[in-house]
């Protein structure tokens, strides 16, 4: 049988899990894709946007005051919020809309959770004049009524998901069974590093461009590799593409950083990885937050990027060899980051990027003052203020009493 | 080699009868009444059963299901229930099959082997799994075979020759043919597409000696006619059973009467094909 010889295998997870219907269309997007990944002016197309219209190559910032404040190892943030849309999402929609575009394809459709997967499939829809309809969950429509409406101006159509946990896992479904409907003209644009394969190799292709700039920078700067990348994880894009160039120096450590949400016991976390098992669902054998019978648990994380119960099948891969580290913080710590790098620094990052920055905050002690610390910005946090601002509001917090951030002015 | 779903077709073959499939969830709208919905279906005329065991993420279905799985779920159905259910329908059907129609991650989240072992320990005929192609499934068909458990691989409109005639060989109890591009649930009308591809369907399964089943928004008589007169060899019905069954919640005999009267309508069909 052709085709059968690479059905993106990660160790025994990844695979292939639709419905029939899908196969022959994840057949032919494969094909495209095996053949433009190695054509010239596909390519030479692909980095031409991302520099011109994304805003590549992205910064890789030595964050000196952070670094001080910790008293731990250097610190360098791959500026990843600083690119168009604000997230490193834009690295896959523009390579994923241009294979649709010379697929023949004439309309995309994609899940969103908060909104920014969606934000970035209308903007690279918009460039190649692609329709675009984008599937959210109905809480998630609730929580975001301004990406709803930036998803509007830049032309998409968003539906409102009303099925099972009205948010991102039910958003995909829909999304699917779309796919299933309409096949023969549409391109299910998946935002990470999930779902049937090819998705999960092609989403870390797009995205390793993060790395590979990593890689360079920090060669650049040091004269050597760094001694860990960290990265947070939800589906696991970000975290993928910063990680892949780095795989085979083992040296290098890897470090994905779930979401705890209000504590692993708790039951209300995203923490996949820690908490999961194996299962198949959404195309994918992978991990995922599940009862004991296999039917698959609401996330919860005050990060909606995170907020997903499982997880691409490479990084399950990864954690089962030991070739990267996954561990969690929650709500609290992650908030705390926020704020910390905000004040520290001047950045504001993405409460998903905060969850990685918490876990340098927490842990600057285990690493040498020598040792050089990459921890991937993977979206600004600008779409997160109002969620912060409620949080703190809220009597759940005490974050007055953490000492890093006494005398800030919450409100 | 045959078994309880070959063996049903080949006897409705020597009538020049075609089957009629009836799919319910198992535990909806509770779990003894889906008991007795099963009984009647059987009595009006449904040739096999399928049992859907109700999973959080139903991907290929749409909304008629979905909500009766999500409903069957929050009265805390699990899949035990459903094994039992057939266990308990089998002890008054001995001939008739009952297979289980269950997303991927039911069958495996437990351990494959294990859940399989269950299943035959409560006499389940075999299994549909929407979400598991042929080329995942090397584990699925080896203990599906130790097992003497019966597979049915679904093809759509838009698969190739070659993979149907490999879902046609790995399948031993029949070919599931779905209908159309979309999901589970009534459609108002179906394209040419559907009977031109039950047409080719039928015969590339019928060279490997298989039964060809065709599913998925069958809701009338005349549906299902169109089905049988383009080659099929039986035909599935579930949203348009579940429409019945929730419309009716409440009243049971009403329920009854209204499934009898829409089975035996099908059964006509089935029995009279010309």
């Amino acid at each position: 049988m052709k085709n059968n010889t690479d059905l993106g295998k990660f160790g025994t997870y990844g695979g292939r899990y639709v419905p029939e219907t899908l196969i022959p269309a994840l057949e032919d997007l494969d094909k495209w894709y095996q053949r433009l990944k190695v054509d010239k002016s596909f390519q030479l197309e692909l980095r031409g946007l991302l520099k011109d219209f994304a805003g590549r190559s992205t910064p890789l910032y030595y964050a000196n005051n952070l670094t001080r404040h910790l008293g731990g190892p250097k610190i360098y943030l791959k500026r990843e919020d600083l690119l168009h849309s604000g997230a490193h999402k834009i690295n896959n929609t523009l390579g994923q809309a241009l294979i649709a575009k010379k697929m023949g394809k004439t309309r995309i459709i994609a899940e969103t959770g908060a909104g920014q997967h969606g934000v970035a499939t209308s903007i690279a829809s918009a460039v190649f004049e692609l329709e675009s309809e984008i599937y959210m969950g109905a809480k998630d429509v609730e929580r975001q009524q301004l990406n709803v409406f930036r998803m509007n101006l830049l032309n998409s159509k968003v539906h409102s998901v009303h099925s099972g946990s009205k948010t991102l896992k039910d958003a995909i479904n829909e999304a699917l069974r779309d796919w299933i409907a309409n096949v023969q003209d549409t391109h299910y644009l998946i935002g990470s590093v999930m779902g049937p394969h090819p998705f999960p190799t092609m989403v870390r292709d797009f995205q390793s461009v993060i790395g590979r700039e990593i890689k360079e920078q920090i060669h650049k700067l040091s004269g050597n590799l760094p001694d860990a990348v960290i990265a947070c994880v939800g589906g696991g894009s970000n975290a993928i593409g910063s990680f892949y160039p780095f795989i085979n120096d083992k040296k290098v450590k890897l470090i994905g950083v779930e979401a705890g949400g209000e504590g692993i016991r708790t039951g209300f976390h995203a923490a996949t990885l820690s908490k999961g098992r194996m299962g198949i669902f959404h195309g994918m054998k992978s991990y995922f937050l599940q009862d004991e019978n296999g039917q698959i648990s609401e996330a919860h994380s005050i990060s909606a990027g995170l907020d997903y119960p499982g997880i691409g099948p490479e990084h399950a891969n990864l954690k089962d060899t030991d070739r990267a580290a996954y561990p969690h913080v929650t709500d609290k710590e992650a908030v705390r980051a926020f704020i910390l790098l905000s004040k520290l620094e001047g950045i504001i990052p993405a409460l998903e990027s905060a969850h990685a920055i918490a876990y340098i905050m927490k842990n600057a002690n285990n690493f040498k003052k020598d040792e050089t610390i990459v921890v991937t910005v993977s979206g600004r946090g600008d779409k997160d203020l109002t969620i912060v601002r409620e949080y703190l509001a809220g009597s759940k917090v005490g974050i007055e009493k953490n000492k890093t951030t006494k005398g800030n002015g919450n409100s | 080699m045959e078994n309880n779903v070959t063996r049903t077709f080949n006897n409705l073959v020597q009538r020049n009868e075609k089957a009629l499939i009836g799919y319910v969830v198992g535990g909806y709208p509770t779990l003894e009444l889906s008991r007795e919905i099963i009984e009647q279906l059987i009595l009006s005329g449904v040739d096999i059963i399928e049992i859907g065991v109700p999973f959080s993420d139903p991907m290929a279905d749409g909304p008629i299901i979905q909500e009766a799985f999500t409903r069957t779920l929050n009265c805390g159905i699990a899949p035990k229930d459903c094994l039992n259910l057939v266990k308990s329908v089998r002890e008054r059907h001995k001939e008739t099959p009952l297979l289980l129609m269950t997303y991927s991650n039911i069958l495996y989240s437990n351990g494959l082997d294990k859940f399989l072992i269950q299943s035959k320990n409560c006499d389940i005929d075999g299994f549909i799994v929407p979400d598991l192609n042929f080329e995942e499934a090397d584990d699925y068909l080896k203990e599906t075979s130790k097992l003497d458990l019966a597979t049915v691989f679904l093809t759509s409109p838009n698969t190739s020759t070659e993979r149907l005639e490999k879902i046609a060989a790995l399948s031993t109890g029949f070919v599931y043919m779905v209908s159309v591009f979309g999901i589970t649930g009534s459609r108002n009308k179906f394209e040419r597409y559907t009977f031109e591809s039950i047409s080719r369907s039928k015969a590339i399964v019928s060279s490997y000696g298989k039964h060809l089943a065709v599913g998925f928004g069958i809701s009338t008589t005349k549906d299902g006619r169109r089905m049988i007169e383009s080659g099929a060899d039986g035909i599935i019905v579930g949203s348009s059973l579940i429409n019945i069954i929730t419309k009716n919640e409440h009243d049971k005999s009403k329920m009854m009467s209204e499934l009898d009267i829409f089975v035996k309508g099908l059964k006509t069909v089935c029995k009279f094909p010309n």
